[in-house]
């Protein structure tokens, strides 16, 4: 199956993929880390924010909202069925 | 589909059954219990099951973290104790809640007992992340009962998990409960009496990985979840549907102030006549027992010195539980956090973190834990600007004042057929008003303290829940005994002040002594000594006094000015609303609410400031700016309306 590695902030509404990598301070990732953002868990892009930003990602059973500035430095191998 | 049993048996036999201890007598009796969780895993509600609502609240010694702690009466257990830990992810030691954990469970807290065995509460909706707690919780070696919560959820959602392969797999009993429903519960007196009898035997050391950091936490718990065969549940259905309306682009920020606007509405409509109607039986009770009580000095003392004030503030009580109730609501509805996603775009464009949200919203209540809270803003001038902003939030010890002053002046026009009244509308208007200072005092810190803004904005949206009603109740259980212990405190002591200094100086003549007049007492002096600074303002000598017996507290302004209209020959009769029509113009009545939106009038605020950022410079800096803003905006406001009507 193909896939590409994208920032997190590109990936579109209703897009899955699995994290690649996390290229942040560390105490914010440490942060995300607990939140589930790690190398090769999967990750959904639920929703964006009435404005646009931040967004709401599904991750492991919970769902967090991140704003693009952060999410531009968290990788993701997109799942190539839902990357239309 | 439910691939597992409702309610799986507890499992204890990872407790090593090999020899009992030397045989000394009496075995210790257990006493404590401690209830530790990560946040939103639904441990305030397994709290209130347990405890039912006898419980107390109470301040760790040093720290500023609120513990609750009850007899476990709901399980027929009163000789124990529950003590209610802070919800935390992790027990490494950066943030004060975690080290007030670690202190607790190893007894190091002083005035806590060392709990006997613990609690350990887990949402069981997304146990990859919960289980992170449960190793560190398991290493300090106390008899622990995991408890994995929201198993309702876990079956209607299609989730899985194998309670017998994970209990073996970590060492300890494990059951799946649902505290919001109360099933599953007696597997805890069970695990009590097994942690009775085997006090003095000696747990089987758990075999568990060093785990220094997160990743490696992550990937034990997955790990162990993996053997445990557990399905974590799909989206909740309900949860989307109503995100793809409350987040809906158009629709989502209208519903947002929808949902703002009703609260008001209803803090007036249904809050004022419950108001009115204790005010009149307050007064009524009043009347009764001053006939019991001789005619003399005593009478005065306690019906004008202490009854008058502290009953003027008693009034807001139904109005400040209302405005508790929703936000309660709100709150434990999950709808706060949908809340801050909206409005995380206006945060940032005043270069505030999303992560100032929370606190600033707290701040709506008091400003007190509101500065507490801000210590989660990792970036220490981000963290300032937050703590120099929080008091411009209107917080309920304004509520009073305003209601007054609106209930006074402002007539209960409807419109939109009676959907929004007026006195609602300038209610939210002034709530506006406060934010909007903030706003501009963010903008003009950020130009001068805070240049580069680093900080994410990372928010966990929990899943919708129908709140409960024992977790409502306690919350205004709190609210209300706070609110009730201000006015027995300091009201009752600022009122009995003023009255003093309004009956002094005492004159003999003729052999009887004789109270001054007010217009001739220390407080009438003072009032008119500082008159003239407040006449542009629209104010008279009597809240000049207000003014200066609020810096203690929002709230004394009422007591006072109860006090002081009680005193007055000429307003005695009638109540303070009325009181306040004949003495003020719209213009001052107006230019007054304006003030304290804006006023630093809270020693306890100061005080907060003051320890947070270790120096006076900080609140001596903010009551100036605060004061002068407020006089600024009043003297205008006073003087527009006087011009245009």
């Amino acid at each position: 199956m193909k896939t590409k590695v994208t920032a997190l902030s590109d990936a579109k509404v209703g897009n899955t993929g699995i994290v690649e990598s996390i290229d942040l301070p560390a105490e914010v990732g440490d942060y995300l880390a607990h939140l589930g953002f790690l190398p090769g868990t999967r990750v959904e892009v639920l929703r964006r924010a009435p404005a646009g930003d931040p967004t709401v990602y599904r991750i492991d059973g919970i769902e967090v909202g991140l704003r693009s500035e952060t999410a531009s430095h968290i990788f993701l191998k997109l799942n190539a069925r839902t990357a239309v | 589909m439910s691939c597992h049993a409702p309610v799986i048996e507890p499992v204890l036999e990872p407790i090593d059954p090999a020899p009992a201890p030397p045989a000394s007598g009496k075995k210790p009796a257990l006493r404590t219990v401690a209830l530790i969780g990560p946040p939103n895993s639904g441990k305030s509600t397994l709290f209130n099951q347990l405890t039912g609502m006898r419980q107390k609240v109470a301040n760790y010694p040093g720290v500023t973290v609120d513990y609750h702690s009850g007899r476990m009466k709901s399980i027929g257990r009163s000789d124990l104790t529950l003590i209610d830990l802070p919800g935390i992810y992790s027990l490494a030691t950066y943030s004060e809640d975690a080290r007030v954990a670690v202190d607790v469970l190893t007894g190091k807290m002083p005035g806590v007992p060392k709990p006997d065995c613990v609690l350990l509460v887990l949402d069981a909706t997304h146990m990859n992340r919960q289980l992170m707690l449960a190793a560190p919780v398991f290493s300090i070696g106390l008899p622990t009962l995991v408890l994995l919560n929201m198993s309702d959820q876990m079956d209607e959602r299609g989730g899985r998990l194998d309670t017998l392969a994970l209990a073996r797999e970590l060492g300890h009993p494990v059951a799946l409960i649902s505290a919001a429903k109360g099933t599953g519960l007696d597997v805890i007196p069970e695990f009590l009496l097994h942690a009775d009898d085997t006090l003095n035997t000696k747990l089987r050391p758990v075999q568990l990985p060093v785990l220094q950091t997160p990743s490696a936490c992550r990937t034990w718990a997955s790990q162990v979840t993996l053997r445990s065969d557990y399905q974590s549940p799909a989206a909740s259905r309900w949860t989307q549907r109503l995100d793809s309306v409350l987040l809906h682009r158009i629709a989502g920020p209208l519903i947002f102030l929808a949902v703002v606007f009703a609260v008001f509405q209803v803090v007036f409509t249904i809050g004022q006549p419950l108001s009115d109607g204790l005010g009149n039986l307050l007064t009524h009770l009043g009347a009764k027992v001053a006939l019991l009580l001789p005619d003399n000095w005593l009478r005065l003392l306690l019906r004008d010195g202490l009854w008058n004030g502290v009953q003027s503030v008693l009034v807001f009580l139904p109005q400040i539980l209302l405005l508790f109730l929703f936000i309660g609501v709100l709150e434990d509805s999950g709808y706060l956090a949908r809340a801050a996603l909206i409005a995380d775009r206006v945060m940032r464009s005043i270069g505030l973190n999303g992560k100032a949200f929370i606190p600033l919203l707290s701040a709506y209540a008091c400003a007190v834990p509101a500065i507490m809270a801000t210590r989660t803003i990792e970036n220490k001038r981000e963290r300032l600007a937050t703590i120099l902003i929080a008091p411009f939030m209107t917080c309920s010890a304004r509520l009073p004042i305003y209601t007054l002053v609106i209930a006074a002046f402002i007539p209960n026009h409807l419109f939109l057929g009676g959907i929004i009244g007026l006195r609602a509308i300038v209610m939210l208007s002034l709530y506006v008003l406060g934010f909007l200072a903030a706003l501009f005092t963010a903008k003009l810190l950020n130009s001068s303290i805070m240049k580069a803004s680093t900080a994410p904005f990372i928010l966990e949206l929990p899943q919708y829940r129908w709140p409960t009603v024992q977790g409502l109740a306690m919350r205004l259980y709190d609210r209300g005994m706070l609110f009730l212990k201000k006015a027995g405190t300091v009201i009752l002591g600022a009122s009995f002040v003023v009255w003093l200094l309004s009956v002094l100086p005492v004159h003999f003549a003729g052999g009887t002594a004789h109270v001054s007049d007010i217009a001739n007492s220390i407080v009438g002096h003072l009032g008119r000594f500082i008159e003239p600074v407040l006449r542009p303002l629209g104010f008279n000598w009597k809240i000049g006094i207000g003014l200066l017996s609020s810096i203690v507290a929002r709230e004394v302004i009422v007591g006072t000015l109860g006090t002081l209209y009680g005193v007055d020959p000429a307003t005695h009769a009638v109540g303070l609303q009325a009181a306040l029509r004949h003495d003020m113009t719209l213009g001052g009545a107006i230019a007054l609410v304006v003030f304290f939106a804006f006023a630093m009038q809270c020693t306890s605020t100061l005080a907060v400031v003051r320890r947070e950022t270790n120096s006076w410079k900080f609140p001596a800096l903010q009551f100036a700016y605060m004061t002068v803003f407020a006089y600024i905006a009043a003297l205008i406001t006073n003087q527009v309306i006087v011009h245009l009507f």
